[in-house]
């Protein structure tokens, strides 16, 4: 018969007691911190509330979603800041990865100008502040650009304010201090069939695109797969707009007496904040990718070469598939910090949430409240993202058979 | 049964501990007298217990600060005053943006009107107009750095608001400068009324009651506008400047001593209009009624040294003055400094070394400076303005 050890002896009661201990200490850390600081914004009439976020707003938000600063509240200012964040970190880092993919082929090529320039490129990226770089981006090129009456434009007639605006040709893009203008696309009343026919379009071409590889599976021969699921999605998409009768109308920008009316216009806050965010995070992601790629051993290239695959299928079909594996996870942090980089557009102007959040703070004096509530909206957009990159990474790893 | 004994015992050793902790520590330290409080609460949900227990620590502690000077204690109990003086330093927050109220000189010295009353209310209290430490605060850090106790007086262009008075947890001393906010747009702009700014972008700075009432204005008004805020003067003045904005607004003073050092201040035009009232003095935190009043009769004894017209060069004459109002004021007679708790002659202080109200405004913004600025309502009352200081007895 085994004799039981004394109690304080047994490694699990041990193993469970101390993980009491230490969760005792930390809930008690926690809750005297906040019990400190609650009894001390008391003693100082600050006591923390929610109701100040229906109270009316009053300050002007220079973009983003519908806002009027007379009527709306807090809590709204809040949510159009929060927007802005997150249309800022998904442009980034939907403009940033390709970007740094192909900043990380051109390190890799060979080619000795490229290199030297795409080495150049990263080297001044990751070695100078992303908040200076951002102030030269602002100040030095978008608040450097010309004025308003002296917009460059691309295609159609300069913008004059002198002019009468109907007798100049609309550009498809003007640049000025106020920002770039650029056609917006008006949604007509086919928009919405279009649209699906182009979603079953790309699921029609998805289909096709499958079965050709299967074909190239089974006879070894070229099936075009990707042409022709290309084609097949082109295809629809032109038959269907024109089965609607146009889906979109174009607004050229057109110009009024403060700036561009008609079309799309980017702020220059806006602007310069996803360019000085791209540029910057471009440089670690094109790191990161040609680590990941250098990382497949010489050896699996030679041999996909060897059994007569081209360039591009060898980087298709045998690097990158491997290469994925050591790039996502560091990837993933780079877009944690793109995202969280995202507040410095404080410094250039840009209504983001922490922008947002601070006036409030300020305007109310519930900067607890609101420091907590921006906390959490930054943790849970890392998270998400964080877990999306996670889903993927699980999909990509390495499968053992 | 193996695995459920050990965890259910564990468990009631952790509740044990817990409660003995909680029980010992009551009479003990500070830290477990919270703790104790916790798992009052826990048990009992009762705020007003919290309430008193909050109450009973600030009675408790200037006992034990006093023994051991602990200057971090100032936060919790110690009176504002009483920090200072052992410090021997004072900490103003001040804005370094705003040339004429606070900025940097060219010998790299704080300077400007608002630069003055911190060093008036040094030589006040510790007899040296020098022993400052100036912060220099943007608008949206301002009101935290005094909530947490790192600036011991806020005078930075600061209005005074309700809200800010209440929900900021401030408290505001005399007006010292009666300002109103501003426009200012490009001469070729030819803006006459508000509505001429309709689709307009307008460069404000964040956090602002400027910031507010632009809102408010342009709300009645029916104008639609563009706010484009940053967080600095400097910011808001440059990129207005650079072109990124068709208008300013700020108080009409910043505007008028930020309009010189403008790329091209002639293509630019102050509109003839004033949106709001903005009273600027300052402020300190709320709960501190003995640092509030010395706070606030250094600021008036300024305004009643111009009355008096005592100033800098002349006050040696008023020393054997028979004027009892002025020998009360100089602290020759009665101990009216007793009363705020610092030494009865600091108006004598501050005079020698700072200056009246007068000197102040004639050395940071009059006739011999860029900005010109004249005096209008900041005038003494006896003058048409609206400067009153109450009775010095």
């Amino acid at each position: 018969m085994i004799r039981r050890p004394a109690l304080l002896r047994d490694e699990r009661v041990l193993a469970v007691l101390i993980q009491v201990l230490v969760a005792a200490v930390a809930i008690t850390a926690v809750a005297v911190g906040a019990r400190n600081v609650l009894s001390d914004l008391a003693a100082n009439n600050l006591a923390p509330d929610l109701d100040f976020l229906g109270n009316t707003a009053g300050f002007g938000i220079s973009e983003g979603i519908r806002y009027a600063e007379g009527s709306d509240t807090y809590g709204r200012a809040l949510q159009v800041g929060l927007v802005n964040t997150l249309r800022i970190a998904i442009a980034g880092i939907v403009l940033a990865t390709p970007i740094g993919v192909g900043v990380a082929l051109a390190r890799l090529s060979g080619n000795p100008l490229l290199v030297r320039l795409a080495g150049g490129y990263i080297e001044l990226m990751r070695n100078t502040p992303l908040l200076v770089q951002l102030i030269f981006w602002y100040q030095g090129v978008f608040l450097g650009l010309p004025a308003l009456k002296d917009a460059i434009t691309v295609g159609g007639g300069a913008l004059s304010v002198a002019a009468d605006a109907a007798t100049v040709t609309p550009p498809i893009l003007a640049l000025s201090q106020r920002g770039a203008a650029v056609p917006r696309l008006l949604p007509t009343g086919g928009a919405g069939v279009w649209l699906l026919a182009v979603a079953a379009g790309a699921v029609a071409a998805w289909v096709l695109y499958r079965w050709r590889e299967a074909v190239q599976r089974r006879t070894g021969q070229p099936a075009r797969g990707i042409i022709f699921g290309l084609a097949l999605w082109a295809g629809v998409a032109l038959v269907a707009w024109f089965v609607v009768g146009g889906a979109y109308t174009v607004a050229l920008p057109a110009i009024g007496r403060f700036g561009y009316e008609a079309g799309l216009v980017l702020s220059p806050e806006f602007s310069a904040l996803l360019v000085g965010l791209v540029v910057y995070s471009a440089a670690f992601i094109a790191e990161v990718v040609r680590g990941g790629i250098q990382a497949v051993s010489l050896g699996q290239r030679e041999a996909a070469r060897a059994v007569g695959l081209r360039q591009s299928q060898v980087m298709r079909l045998v690097i990158l598939p491997q290469a994925l594996r050591v790039i996502v996870p560091p990837l993933t942090n780079q877009y944690l910090n793109l995202a969280k980089n995202s507040s410095l557009a404080i410094f250039i102007g840009f209504p983001d949430l922490f922008q947002v959040g601070l006036t409030i703070g300020n305007n109310t004096g519930q900067f607890v409240i609101i420091t907590a509530m921006m906390m959490s909206v930054y943790l849970a957009i890392s998270l998400a993202t964080s877990l999306l990159m996670n889903l993927y990474n699980r999909k990509i790893r390495l499968v053992e058979r | 049964m193996h695995l459920t004994l050990p965890r259910w015992s564990a468990a009631l050793m952790a509740a044990f501990l817990v409660f003995s902790s909680a029980a010992c520590g009551s009479d003990t330290d500070s830290v477990a007298d919270d703790a104790a409080n916790v798992a009052d609460d826990a048990g009992a949900v009762d705020d007003t217990d919290g309430a008193d227990a909050g109450a009973e620590e600030v009675a408790a502690e200037p006992e034990t600060a006093t023994e051991s000077e602990a200057p971090a204690a100032a936060d919790t109990g110690v009176g504002k005053l009483d920090t200072v003086l052992a410090r021997g330093d004072l900490s103003c927050g001040v804005n370094d943006q705003l040339p004429g109220f606070g900025s940097v000189d060219s010998d790299g010295e704080f300077a400007g009107f608002d630069v003055d009353f911190c060093r008036a209310i040094a030589a006040a209290v510790l007899g040296d107009a020098e022993a400052v430490t100036f912060r220099p605060l943007s608008s949206q850090q301002r009101f935290t750095a005094l909530q947490t106790g790192e600036v011991d007086v806020l005078v930075r262009n600061t209005t005074w608001t309700l809200s800010r008075d209440t929900q900021n947890g401030l408290d505001f001393g005399p007006t010292t400068f009666y300002d109103g906010q501003g426009l200012m747009a490009r001469t070729a702009l030819g803006i006459e009324e508000l509505a001429d700014l309709d689709g307009a972008s307008i460069c404000v700075g964040s956090g602002t009651t400027t910031e507010r009432n632009l809102g408010d204005v342009m709300r009645e008004a029916g104008v639609e506008y563009t706010s484009v805020t940053f967080e600095g003067a400097d910011q808001v003045m440059g990129s207005y400047d650079s072109g990124r904005c068709d208008a300013v607004t700020a108080d009409l003073s910043a505007l008028v001593t930020r309009k010189p050092t403008m790329a091209n201040p002639d293509e630019h035009e102050i509109l003839d209009m004033v949106l709001s009232k903005e009273p600027l003095g300052p402020a300190v935190l709320q709960g501190d009624a003995e640092w509030a009043d010395v706070v606030n009769w250094v600021s008036f004894g300024v305004m009643q040294a111009e009355e008096f017209g005592i100033d800098s060069g002349n006050i040696g004459n008023f020393m054997d003055s028979d004027n009892p109002e002025i020998r009360r004021f100089l602290g020759l007679e009665d101990g009216l400094g007793e009363g705020l708790g610092i030494g009865n002659g600091f108006m004598v202080d501050v005079i020698e070394q700072v200056g009246n109200y007068s000197e102040i405004y004639e050395r940071n913004l009059g006739a011999d400076t860029p900005f010109d600025l004249p005096r209008g309502v900041n005038q003494l009352w006896s003058d048409g303005g609206l400067l009153y200081a109450p009775p010095f007895r």
